[in-house]
């Protein structure tokens, strides 16, 4: 047994130590990989996997498709925990399913129901995983918080900024998605996958004998069971109480002539050409959708192609907010090949008017407006409104 | 690395004496307690002294005592139990049945279950300490009330309910009272008699005796169907081959409890008490949930204002102390505390909320060790929380 003496002079960390790393674990190749490559590199890792959603709920939706390839599944935490054991570093659970509902899932809906298309990831780096999560490693004595992601993160010492590069493997650069981190979020995130390809990535956890070194990857968002998000917006709108059946309204051309009827604006997205529940000689595409109205506007491919777009809720990532116009290759979806477009910011930085140079096609609102350098750097990003 | 465990209301670990006990039985004298040879009737015989052990902790008659396979079979037992009996002796109304706010899922998800098939259930509300008032049971008594099943000592809190009051107006009621004692039995005197109960609930790991094993007292007399069907084991109460080494060591644990009881309780809430007084006196703001209740004296449970008890928890047992949060879902995560809401604990203070639970065998060393770390990762968790700093400026 202890004595005093012996007691005072353990460890108890009282600051948080850079040795000491937190890893973000789903339990799927990637995640696990930067756990044990930080572990290669002699750091000190401690797993935290997320519970974000209670897959217990909405039981209409899980009978379509088999519930153990997504991120809170069971399975998955099983996942990270074996891996956890494999190379022995402590691992626990950490329980963010109200944040996670009221930051993202929440949120994903009603922006549905306002006949925006959201995404949901970028939500949940940016309220979830880079905030509570973040916190909570820091908390339990980590300097930082890795993750799987395909990134990259650059200090530059001239401006003093840290910068949000592309990933090495430009197939899986996931830099689209953390547009939303602040500077402060940055200096404290690792992305050890940011200079490897996705095969390497594979080699390195068949190396490292992880038990999930041939889990196929999943794409899905975690908290839609099949994918369906009709399907789920639907079926939380009535576990909140707030039915959709009633939202049938009119779809028009842009004359405003009726062609059809619809069963509410979330089940269309800008572009969408199936599904809309007309007959019509030539192919229709939704232009737009006017939830105030309860109206979904069609039209031909020709008028979906737009050049200019409104920007909002601005997070400037590698530079400070320009105060001049400037050029810049701009994303507007996850797989969107970037289009140069010239940026009029506002006098506070936080709205934006992209010109883009050609005419680019269905430009979504609440989908991300991601800048970029002519090189690797992400310059900043914003909600498309 | 030091580990201290203070986490004894999870479970215990097999007392040494009470595995001597066991071994036996696992491969030597590993016959059927149901065979009729020679090897199956000492086998038999080894049971049966096992149930005058527990028998002897709970002031039972041996015939009284039904082992199970834990604390959750013995409470599903004496809840279905009740309700399927009065339901076959042709109730005319749906079966009442009383129980409380702060009960174990055990309890909690047993009467919900019943409540789907019609069945009406109470669940009583609690103070601020986790106590239930004996005059509410009085008053939600009906007509149809069937069973009264609430627990003895509460597992996050430690609160000790009024079981021998409840116990007295179920008899004037002549209704049944059903108690879970997992938590009690082994820390405080627990007697049937006393108690006024008809059922009570016993888990073998709660008292230094194997996972797995567990019993349910049953009053001579008491109608009650059994749960599961099978062979005619144990009477018919229970059938399915007993667990021999398990139903030893429950015996040998009860005989322990027994002795040992009076002298563990004074040594163990001294030094609950001092590692309580210590915290309080060391980290800014904390306070003890249901300080007011008798509790056992193995248990305290500790608002730390201004921190995420996950993010506490973790940070402890990373510095090598084990201590609990409320319930843990089947990922591992933290969900909140039934318990908690229900003394009144807001949101933010029952995700605040640590339970430690001492054990027979914690060492004043260990409670020096606990009271070394925790004021420390306190410290250093509000350093970083987004709302201690203000809370704290709003107390002044």
């Amino acid at each position: 047994m202890n004595t005093e003496a012996q007691l005072e002079a353990l460890p108890v960390a009282t600051a948080t130590d850079a040795h000491v790393v937190a890893v973000a674990m789903s339990g799927g190749v990637d995640s696990s990989a930067v756990a044990a490559r930080l572990q290669q590199h002699g750091r000190s890792v401690i797993g935290l996997t997320m519970q974000l959603w209670n897959q217990r709920r909405l039981p209409e939706l899980q009978g379509s498709s088999p519930a153990q390839h997504r991120c809170c599944s069971l399975d998955d935490v099983y996942d990270a925990k074996r891996v956890a054991q494999h190379l022995n570093f402590p691992h626990y659970v950490v329980n963010f399913e109200e944040h996670f509902e009221e930051r993202v899932v929440r949120p994903f809906v009603e922006q549905y129901l306002s006949g925006r298309t959201p995404i949901a990831c970028t939500n949940c780096n940016t309220e979830v995983k880079f905030e509570p999560l973040l916190r909570m490693a820091r908390q339990i004595g980590a300097a930082r918080l890795a993750t799987g992601h395909y990134a990259r993160i650059h200090h530059n010492a001239e401006t003093q900024r840290w910068e949000l590069l592309r990933a090495r493997d430009d197939s899986k650069d996931q830099s689209y998605f953390l547009w939303g981190l602040t500077q402060e979020q940055l200096s404290r995130s690792e992305f050890p996958l940011g200079e490897l390809t996705k095969d390497e990535v594979r080699e390195l956890a068949r190396a490292a004998n992880l038990p999930v070194a041939e889990k196929p990857e999943s794409m899905e968002l975690c908290f839609v069971p099949n994918g369906n998000y009709v399907q789920f917006i639907q079926a939380y709108s009535a576990e909140r109480g707030m039915p959709l059946n009633a939202r049938a309204g009119e779809i028009v051309d842009e004359s405003g002539a009726v062609l059809g009827q619809h069963n509410g604006v979330h089940n269309f997205t800008i572009g969408q050409r199936k599904g809309l529940g007309f007959a019509a000689t030539k192919p229709f595409y939704v232009l737009s959708i006017d939830a105030a109205n309860n109206r979904v506007v069609v039209g031909d491919d020709e008028s979906l192609r737009t050049t200019t777009c409104e920007v909002e809720a601005v997070n400037w990532v590698s530079i400070a907010a320009p105060t001049q116009p400037f050029r810049a290759l701009v994303k507007i979806r996850h797989k969107h090949e970037p289009a140069m477009a010239t940026v009029e910011v506002a006098s506070d930085g936080k709205s934006l008017r992209l010109g883009f140079d050609g005419p680019q096609r269905a430009i979504t609102r609440g989908q991300g407006a991601v800048l970029y350098d002519e090189g690797e750097r992400v310059l900043g990003g914003g909600w498309i409104r | 690395m030091q580990r201290v465990y203070l986490d004894f209301n999870a479970t215990t670990p097999v007392d040494a004496a009470v595995l001597d006990a066991m071994l036996p039985y696992f491969s030597g004298d590993f016959a059927n307690a149901a065979s009729i040879h020679t090897p199956g009737q000492r086998a038999r015989a080894a049971v049966e002294t096992a149930r005058e052990q527990v028998a002897g902790l709970i002031g039972a008659s041996p015939k009284e005592i039904v082992f199970t396979s834990g604390g959750t079979e013995s409470d599903n037992h004496a809840i279905f139990g009740i309700v399927n009996s009065a339901l076959a002796s042709g109730a005319q109304t749906a079966p009442h049945i009383i129980s409380s706010a702060i009960e174990h899922e055990a309890v909690l998800n047993t009467c919900q279950a019943l409540e789907k098939r019609g069945v009406a259930v109470t669940y009583l509300p609690v103070d601020k300490n986790g106590l239930i008032d004996p005059a509410a049971v009085q008053a939600a008594l009906r007509p149809e009330t069937v069973l009264i099943t609430i627990m003895h000592a509460n597992n996050e809190l430690g609160t000790i309910e009024p079981i021998a009051e409840i116990g007295r107006i179920a008899a004037q009621a002549d209704v049944y009272f059903h108690s879970d004692a997992v938590q009690s039995a082994g820390k405080i005197s627990v007697d049937v008699k006393a108690l006024g109960v008809d059922l009570l609930s016993l888990s073998g790991h709660k008292l230094y005796a194997p996972k797995g094993v567990g019993g349910l007292y049953i009053r001579n007399g008491t109608r009650l169907q059994q749960l599961l069907y099978g062979g005619h084991h144990q009477r018919g109460a229970r059938p399915g081959t007993e667990n021999v080494a398990g139903i030893v060591g429950l015996g040998a644990a009860a005989k322990m409890a027994r002795k040992s009881l009076a002298e563990d309780a004074m040594r163990v809430s001294g030094l609950r008490d001092r590692l309580e007084r210590e915290i309080l006196a060391r980290v800014p703001d904390a306070r003890v949930n249901a300080a007011g209740a008798p509790r056992t004296p193995n248990t305290t449970n500790i608002i730390f204002p201004g921190v995420e008890g996950e993010a506490l928890l973790i940070s402890f047992d990373l510095k090598g102390l084990a201590c609990s949060t409320g319930a843990a879902c089947s990922s591992g995560a933290v969900e909140p505390s039934h318990v908690l809401t229900a003394i009144g604990l807001s949101p933010e203070d029952a995700r605040a909320s640590l339970r430690f639970s001492l054990g027979r065998h914690t060492a004043e060393a260990e409670i020096d060790f606990a009271l070394h770390v925790i004021p420390a990762a306190v410290a250093q968790l509000r350093e970083l929380s987004p709302t201690y700093r203000r809370s704290s400026v709003v107390a002044i």
